[in-house]
């Protein structure tokens, strides 16, 4: 059994699991029902001043039978007052003293928020979390997002609350910008113990084809919403691992964005993470997901030989590098394994409109005129490995499992970068590679 | 024991439906989006009439219905028959990816019933023929699969057809002949609205070789297409065969298409004579039409059956029993004259595999209703009264060129079961297509372009593409 548990910047928690802030982390009774269920945290719903919401409030975008792919929102912070919400801290604090509960807050004024900061440590949160994210509605009135775009402000904003924190601080990153690295060095340098990453993404979803108006559909108008699921997975880990990477940033990461299985987890582990946070999926299936998450991740650090979560913490990280310093000689091609291909072509045109024209069918009768499938007359597709140029498209457009494998092939050629080649090159060490004809 | 009406109209009505229901919008649009969309998709290459299913099929997974009867309909103007009749599990089902891939095809009959249904139940006309015509007349003799064929396709190019039917009834086969509970016959009639609207003339009732010559046809039209299918069921040649409850079992199930299907009377222990897919249609549906036992009685053993596997585990689910390596030696009646056993014999192969009788085997069966079910007669005699001088094969069908469907008399073209010995309506349908275009390049010498599938088009390269050319037939697995 490998230990899950954490103690991310001062914040103990059993498992890496937290609840995002959110619609899951909205209450008391959510808080008991994601405990019971075994998730190690919860980031509470964003505390701040009243506001109001609309109706309708979210949206998404499914991919065939894939529903929730994506998730759009426009709602604001929580619509319950402070007093309920901090009273309410307070009591799951008291029945779950080892789970780390963590005060999300957002407001205004140098003097909101250390009135706010105040009243977090009071009801017994284990941390802040800084929402620098909201990118629809709050950023309007200058708080959310409009904080987390520029640097400067993130930096004053977090001094504030750094006057009078006594318990861990994490500054909750945007993905609306160009550079997450200079909000997490700001964050750094406002003295913030921890960054958690991402928030949501500025979306349109969908537009309803019959009214011409997006969802969601608010009296006959929408707005610009925030992005969040499995689709925004690939983004947040690019962001993560930037962090992760960046001496200047330095901070524990608590990684967010379209987790929804201990995969998903591990992977954001491996970019640098310690914590995680999850919200889309406990919103699609509830929150009894975790158990397969627990379970997963330890049977997989078990499988391992990975004794914590800071074993595998960052594992990845080094192994992205620049484009620069890859090795232009390194070569591999596609195989197709005839015993599995099941006749679809797929490879075949996917390479031949797609890519670079490598795949040809050729006629069966070498294969008693029998191709794939077992059909009479089905043409074979076969890979011309002298002209493949190891994209790996068609090995992903291929449905069979293990099919089209991308195999290693050995040219005998010293590893070359690209730096390397404009050096060598300069100094006439070598000739140019011809380019592709 | 007796030959009479078993059920009321509901029992009956309910038990010659759901065969292979209906999608509905949801569950088409889940099973679209199991299809891969190959390319040359192999589906296609098995249909027949080359619908390009990954097409069609896409439209229904974006929500284009309409589209996608449009894409069925121009390559099939029967689509919708063949969506419900099509053994599909040796055509195209039967050829699908993801059946090798997972054990289950790509439900594409079902889907391509879906697409049609949506079309014909609001109304919407997907097919088009041109404005301008080309001045030239055509008749086809026949208004089956493969009449219906030619003449949607006629209409199309701009040639005007007529269609002469010697039944009360347009439609052939596909209207007297398919399991009921497979498809109605309203069905295939709604489709020759559809094809009459294209500006298709039918005239029912006229019997050619009787009530008009083919003289007078060749005279009146530039071009002539034959598509008058296969005759009665063979002869048995046994003794009883004219007692009244000894049926041919295609005016059996005729009679289930034309008359109420609560006022069909069936006997209580039926034998079924034969065992290829008529056999079958003939036992299911007297069992459901609440005949107490049904037998086949088939010469030869289980392996050597014509009747698809499927339609033979229709059958056993059905409740039917099989006599196989049993001979009919005769009919017996008792004193009212009514079928009342028969006489049955073993049989084992002989020496060259024909099946031969075991001395002493015989023995008694009850049974008060017989259907004959061994094959359908080739229309030779039809034939040779109507072209004295056509070429025949040797099987007793017309020779003909498989491309044009060109005969060797003048003017004349052929498809369908008369041509090909016998096969299934979606075969039919795209024989008359070929003839359609074998008469337009014949009447105007401009070849009309058979449908290759469309991802092809501009590839060079290895063999591929549509079944309308050259179909693939795969085995049931
Ligand atoms: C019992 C049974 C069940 C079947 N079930 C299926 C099935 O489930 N699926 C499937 O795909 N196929 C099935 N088939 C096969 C299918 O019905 C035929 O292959 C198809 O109908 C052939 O079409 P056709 O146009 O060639 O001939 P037909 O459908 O036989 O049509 C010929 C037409 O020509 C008319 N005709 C004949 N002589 C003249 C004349 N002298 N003057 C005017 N008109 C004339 C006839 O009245 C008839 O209407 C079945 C066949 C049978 C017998
Ligand atoms: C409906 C909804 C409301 C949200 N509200 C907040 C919020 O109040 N405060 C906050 O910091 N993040 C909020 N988020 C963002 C999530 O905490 C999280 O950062 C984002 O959804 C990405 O994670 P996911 O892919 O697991 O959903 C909200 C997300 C959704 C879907
Ligand atoms: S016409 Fe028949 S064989 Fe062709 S695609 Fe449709 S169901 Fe399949
Ligand atoms: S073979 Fe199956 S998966 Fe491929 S295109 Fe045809 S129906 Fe779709």
């Amino acid at each position: 059994m490998a230990d899950l548990s954490i103690n991310f910047a001062g914040i103990s928690s059993p498992n890496p699991f937290w609840v995002a802030s959110g619609p899951p982390a909205n209450s008391a009774y959510q808080a008991h029902r994601a405990f019971e269920a075994g998730w190690g945290g919860v980031v509470w719903k964003t505390i701040g001043e009243p506001i109001v919401n609309v109706a309708s409030r979210y949206s998404a975008l499914n991919v065939g039978q894939a529903q929730i792919v994506g998730f759009n929102n426009i709602e604001l912070i929580t619509d319950r007052s402070p007093e309920t919400n901090f009273r309410e801290i307070a009591e799951v604090k008291k029945r779950w003293p080892n789970h780390a509960v963590i005060a999300s807050l957002m407001v205004d004024t140098r003097e909101q928020w250390h009135e706010y900061v105040k009243r977090s440590a009071d009801s017994g949160a284990d941390g802040i979390e800084l929402n620098y994210g909201c990118p629809h509605g709050m950023c309007e009135r200058g708080m959310g997002s409009a904080v987390g775009q520029q640097p400067k402000v993130l930096e004053e904003i977090t001094g504030w609350v750094m006057e009078v924190a006594t318990i861990p601080v994490i500054v909750k990153l945007t993905p609306n910008i160009t550079d997450v690295t200079a909000p997490a060095r700001a964050a750094r340098r406002a003295g913030a113990d921890a960054i958690s990453l991402i928030n949501t993404i500025n979306s349109i979803t969908n537009v309803n084809l019959d009214t011409l108006v997006p969802e969601p559909y608010v009296a006959g108008q929408s707005t610009h919403g925030g992005y969040c699921g499995p689709a925004v997975k690939p983004i947040a880990m690019n962001m993560v691992q930037s962090c992760a990477a960046d001496p200047d940033v330095g901070l524990p990461i608590s990684g967010i964005g379209g987790i929804g299985t201990w995969r998903d987890a591990a992977e954001f582990i491996a970019l640098g993470s310690t914590s995680l946070q999850v919200c889309t999926a406990i919103m699609h299936r509830g929150f009894r997901i975790v158990e397969d998450m627990i379970e997963g991740l330890n049977d997989y650090l078990d499988s391992k030989g990975f004794e914590t979560i800071y074993d595998l913490s960052g594992k990845s990280v080094a192994s992205v590098q620049n484009w620069n310093t890859l090795d232009l000689h390194y070569q591999r091609v596609a195989r197709i394994d005839y015993e599995k291909c099941i006749g679809c072509n797929l490879c075949y045109i996917a390479c031949e409109d797609g890519a670079h024209q490598c795949i040809d069918l050729i006629s069966p009768d070498e294969r008693h005129g029998i191709g794939p499938g077992r059909l009479p007359g089905k043409p074979v597709p076969q890979v011309r490995e002298e002209d493949c140029v190891g994209c790996n498209l068609c090995s992903l457009v291929c449905p069979v499992e293990d099919c089209i494998n991308m195999t290693p092939i050995s040219n005998g050629k010293e590893p070359l970068t690209w730096k390397q080649y404009e050096e060598r090159l300069a100094k006439g060490e070598m000739a140019s590679i011809p380019p592709h004809p | 024991m007796a030959v009479g009406i078993k059920l009321n109209p509901a029992q009956a009505e309910e038990n010659m439906t759901g065969y292979k229901p209906p999608f509905s919008k949801q569950e088409a649009i889940i099973e679209a989006n199991r299809c891969l969309f190959c390319f040359d998709a192999p589906c296609i290459m098995a249909c027949p009439t080359g619908i390009d299913i990954p097409s069609f099929i896409k439209k229904i997974a974006s929500g284009s219905p309409v589209a996608s009867a449009r894409t069925i309909l121009r390559a099939n103007p029967l689509g919708a028959s063949c969506a419900q009749v099509c053994p599909t599990n040796v055509l195209c089902e039967g050829a699908c990816v993801v059946l090798t891939r997972e054990g289950d095809p790509v439900k594409i009959g079902r889907l391509q019933r879906y697409a049609t249904d949506h079309v014909y139940s609001n109304h919407i006309d997907v097919l088009e023929a041109p404005a301008e015509k080309s001045g030239k007349k055509v008749a086809i003799i026949g208004s089956g699969p493969a009449g219906l064929g030619c003449a949607a396709e006629l209409a199309q190019l701009g040639h005007e057809a007529v269609i002469f039917e010697k039944e009360e009834l347009p439609g052939g086969l596909n209207t007297y002949g398919i399991a009921y509970y497979k498809m109605t016959p309203a069905i295939s009639l709604g489709e020759i609205e559809m094809i009459k609207g294209l500006g298709v003339e039918i005239r029912c009732g006229v019997q050619v070789g009787i009530d008009i010559s083919t003289s007078q046809l060749k005279e009146d039209f530039d071009a002539v297409f034959l598509g008058i299918g296969l005759g009665k069921s063979h002869q048995l040649n046994v003794p009883g065969e004219d007692l009244p409850e000894v049926i041919d079992a295609l005016d059996f199930i005729a009679q289930i298409h034309s008359d109420p299907l609560h006022e069909v009377p069936v006997g209580d222990n039926v034998a079924v004579i034969g065992c290829g897919n008529t056999a079958i249609d003939a036992l299911t549906q007297s069992k459901r039409l609440g005949a107490n036992i049904t037998t086949i009685i088939y010469r030869r053993g289980e392996t050597d059956m014509p009747a698809y596997d499927f339609e033979f585990d229709l059958a056993k689910t059905d409740g039917g029993e099989f006599l196989f390596h049993t001979l009919l030696k005769e009919v017996v009646a008792n004193d009212e004259g009514r079928v009342s056993s028969l006489v049955l014999q073993k049989s084992q192969p002989g020496p060259n595999g024909r099946p031969e009788a075991i001395a002493g085997s015989e023995f008694s069966f009850p049974c008060d209703m017989v259907l004959k079910a061994v094959g359908s007669k080739k229309q030779v005699e039809m034939l040779s009264s109507l072209f004295p001088d056509m070429e025949m094969n040797a099987n007793g069908t017309v020779k003909l060129d498989p491309a044009t469907g060109q005969t060797s008399v003048e003017k004349v073209f052929c498809g369908g079961d008369c041509a090909n010995g016998g096969r299934e309506v979606v075969n039919a349908v795209a024989e008359g297509i070929k003839g359609a275009r074998g008469i337009h390049s014949y009447l105007s010498g401009a070849s009309a372009e058979s449908p290759v599938q469309p991802s092809r088009l501009g590839v060079d390269g290895a063999p591929s593409g549509s079944g309308f050319i050259n179909p693939i037939r795969v085995t049931e697995q």
